[in-house]
């Protein structure tokens, strides 16, 4: 567009932060909680244990004991730097991926295979109970998370919602329809979009043209900012940041967590048919779990034996999980009727009684 | 006790229900200041402050997954989509959420969520504004579809649909919204969910309708006295789930059968009750059930909906030929 003299009424910007080199080495002073070494230690643990535990859950697709489970390898940042930023009242709506948001708050791993292992009760979790399932129609648990939000803020009760996304999420209505009412009334909402670069098959520059995932916020009247989805303290710090000032009554955010998903998208899928094993190669150099232990090594808070014990502890709780998970039985068939409505109507009591064996009522 | 219309009783109800319950919000396009473009929340936002009746953005979508995050946190949110032609935004949000929420989280979390909108034809709307697509809905387990025929089932109905623990889509009666008028007293009486109710006794067939449909099967039973036949008429109300028995034990004691909707035949509701009469019923049947129907084509523009919408003398002349048959 030419110039023609016309006055530019507006100007963005958005920021991206990051402490954490891929070496481990800093880019700048870490944010306060940082100096705390026990804090990255519990981070630490949070994005091992998650991963152990991802990848135990492959292996039990393999083996005919799950059903069809994604995996968050590569993305440990996200989950738990946003979970670990989060209170227990504040409410989680997650995507399918965010495992590890899950662990951090509570839900137990046999939960977890019980949902992914076909059974409903999965869902139950010992996480807070008022915090969303999985949510596996892509986006659709953004409008919700508004209407959450707005609930906090109708009974001026300080606490946030918080939505976990993909980047392809933000191609759909629902995300901008809640980015857009979440701006209008400044709710105490943080949104999430975690841009782990492909959606299935579909890399981000068929998602978007944009420059950013984050200045789509913009365009709702609020701030987006880009971090390092890889740098778990960069996560936790702009999580913290937005959390707080949702809660003070400042208004939503969007944090656009640059990340890779270095897995297949699920266990159904074979990322080797659409993306080249270099690409996948060189993006292990920059993932989240060895960045923070050789900054964790170059503080002296970490080291060999440690590492060991860790995995050996991870291994037993997942293993004592498994066990759980493997040993508990099918629900009773005329139950997939119990919680359809706070009460049976009348109409369906047959079709219970027909699946518990009963007689035709 | 006052006479009101249709859209008089839904006020009225929603009124009631906000006063006893500061949990229930109302939200929706232009329901705040302008009162809703049928007026039915006229009044609603000065009393009960912007807060509560939300005046919301231009999305359909978001205005269902607000309902549902809603509910989930305990509110009581009631929703308006302004014509049944743009619900289809939320249908995502009713079948993958609303409806199941209480299921796929074995009952932590429920969604007592109400969502109403203007159903039917028959006020010379534009395109896209006289859709009667309740089958599509009726068919989500977990959902209620509820459907008024009077002022006074209007408010009774609305209540109950709010005060349910489940979601409930409310389907609003446009083209009697202010042609039907009735005695309503704003007693705070909530009338039952899932029950069909028998608007006129009869022996000789049962017409079975729902929403304004009611009103022409209604018209059309006083003038088959005239041809001596005695029809019962049965307001269905309920279509999710609807009343079997009611239905059932119409049809043993008049053998005859007809339904009314407004909706297109094919797959409409009025199929799956003459499904249930051939499963359960069959045996008392003296003629085949008959359906009067919308037609299996596209609800025309204003110029020819009446040709479409069911008349009295379409149910007269198909009750006629029901209770002909030997």
């Amino acid at each position: 567009m030419a110039d023609d003299g016309l006055p530019v009424i507006a100007r963005f910007e958005v920021r991206r932060r990051s402490y954490l080199a891929p070496d481990g080495t800093l880019l700048r002073p870490l944010p306060d909680f940082a100096s705390d070494i026990p804090t990255l230690l519990a981070l630490y643990r949070g994005m091992v244990l998650t991963r152990a535990f991802d990848l135990k859950a492959v292996s039990l697709q393999r083996t005919g004991r799950l059903g069809t489970y994604a995996v968050s390898l590569g993305q440990e940042a996200v989950s738990v730097g946003v979970a670990s930023a989060m209170r227990a009242e504040d409410v989680l709506l997650p995507s399918y991926r965010d495992n590890g948001t899950l662990l951090w708050r509570g839900t137990k791993m046999e939960e977890i295979l019980l949902f992914w292992g076909g059974d409903e009760r999965g869902n139950l979790s010992s996480g807070p109970a008022h915090d969303f399932p999985y949510c596996i129609p892509v986006g659709s648990q953004a409008p919700q998370a508004a209407g959450v939000a707005y609930a906090f803020k109708l009974r001026k009760e300080p606490r946030v919602a918080v939505c976990l996304f993909g980047d392809g999420a933000t191609s759909k209505g629902d995300v901008w329809e809640a980015m857009n009412f979440a701006g209008v009334h400044k709710l105490p909402l943080l949104f999430v979009a975690n841009n782990n670069q492909w959606a299935i098959s579909v890399p981000l520059k068929l998602q978007t043209a944009s420059q950013t995932l984050a200045q789509k916020a913009i365009a709702a009247g609020f701030i987006g900012e880009q971090v390092d989805g890889n740098d778990v303290i960069a996560v936790r710090a702009a999580a913290e940041e937005a959390i707080a000032q949702a809660r003070a009554g400042g208004g939503p955010r969007l944090i656009e967590a640059l990340t890779y998903r270095l897995s297949d998208h699920t266990t159904a899928d074979d990322a080797a048919r659409y993306r080249p094993p270099e690409e996948v190669q060189a993006r292990w150099k920059e993932e989240p779990i060895a960045r923070l232990r050789a900054y964790l090594v170059s503080q002296k808070a970490w080291g060999k034996a440690q590492e060991e014990g860790l995995a050996t502890e991870c291994q037993k709780e997942i293993e004592a999980a498994i066990e759980r998970y493997l040993a508990s039985s099918p629900r009773a068939p005329e139950t997939m009727f119990d919680h359809l409505y706070a009460e049976l109507p009348r109409s369906y009591a047959s079709q219970r009684a027909e699946l518990s064996g009963g007689s035709d009522a | 006790m006052p006479e009101l219309t249709l859209v008089e009783a839904i006020n009225l109800a929603l009124a009631r229900a906000m006063e006893e319950d500061a949990n229930v919000v109302v939200l929706g396009e232009d329901v705040g200041v302008n009162g809703g473009v049928f007026r039915a929340t006229v009044g609603l936002q000065q009393r009960f402050g912007a807060a509560r009746v939300i005046d919301t953005p231009l999305a359909e979508l978001l205005i269902s997954g607000l309902c549902v995050g809603m509910a989930a946190q305990g509110l009581k949110p009631v929703g308006e989509i302004q014509f049944m032609g743009f619900i289809y935004p939320c249908i995502d949000q009713l079948v993958n959420h609303a409806s199941r929420l209480r299921n796929r989280t074995q009952g932590r979390l429920s969604c007592p969520m109400v969502l109403r909108t203007p159903h039917g034809g028959g006020i010379r709307a534009p395109e896209h504004h006289s859709e009667s697509t309740e089958a599509m809905l009726a068919h989500i387990p977990g959902l209620r579809v509820v459907m008024p025929s009077s002022p006074e089932r209007a408010y009774g109905l609305l209540l109950a649909s709010i005060r349910d623990p489940d979601p409930v889509v409310f389907l609003e009666p446009t083209r009697i919204y202010r042609a039907a008028k009735g005695q309503v007293e704003d007693s705070g009486e909530a009338l039952p969910l899932d029950v069909a109710f028998v608007l006129r006794q009869g022996r000789d067939v049962t017409l079975i309708s729902w929403g304004a449909a009611v009103k022409e099967t209604l018209a059309a039973a006083a003038e088959l006295v005239g041809h001596g036949v005695d029809a019962e008429v049965i307001d269905l109300a309920t279509l999710k789930p609807y009343d079997e028995e009611t239905v059932l034990a119409s049809v043993t004691k008049t053998g005859r059968c007809v339904i009314v909707h407004e909706a297109a035949r094919t797959g409409g509701f009025g199929a799956e009750i003459a499904a249930l009469i051939a499963e359960r019923g069959l045996t008392s049947l003296l003629a085949p059930v008959a359906r009067v129907t919308g037609y299996d084509t596209v609800m025309p523009l204003p110029r020819l909906e009446q040709r479409y919408i069911p008349s009295v003398s379409r149910i007269v002349a198909a009750t006629r030929k029901v209770c002909e048959f030997a």
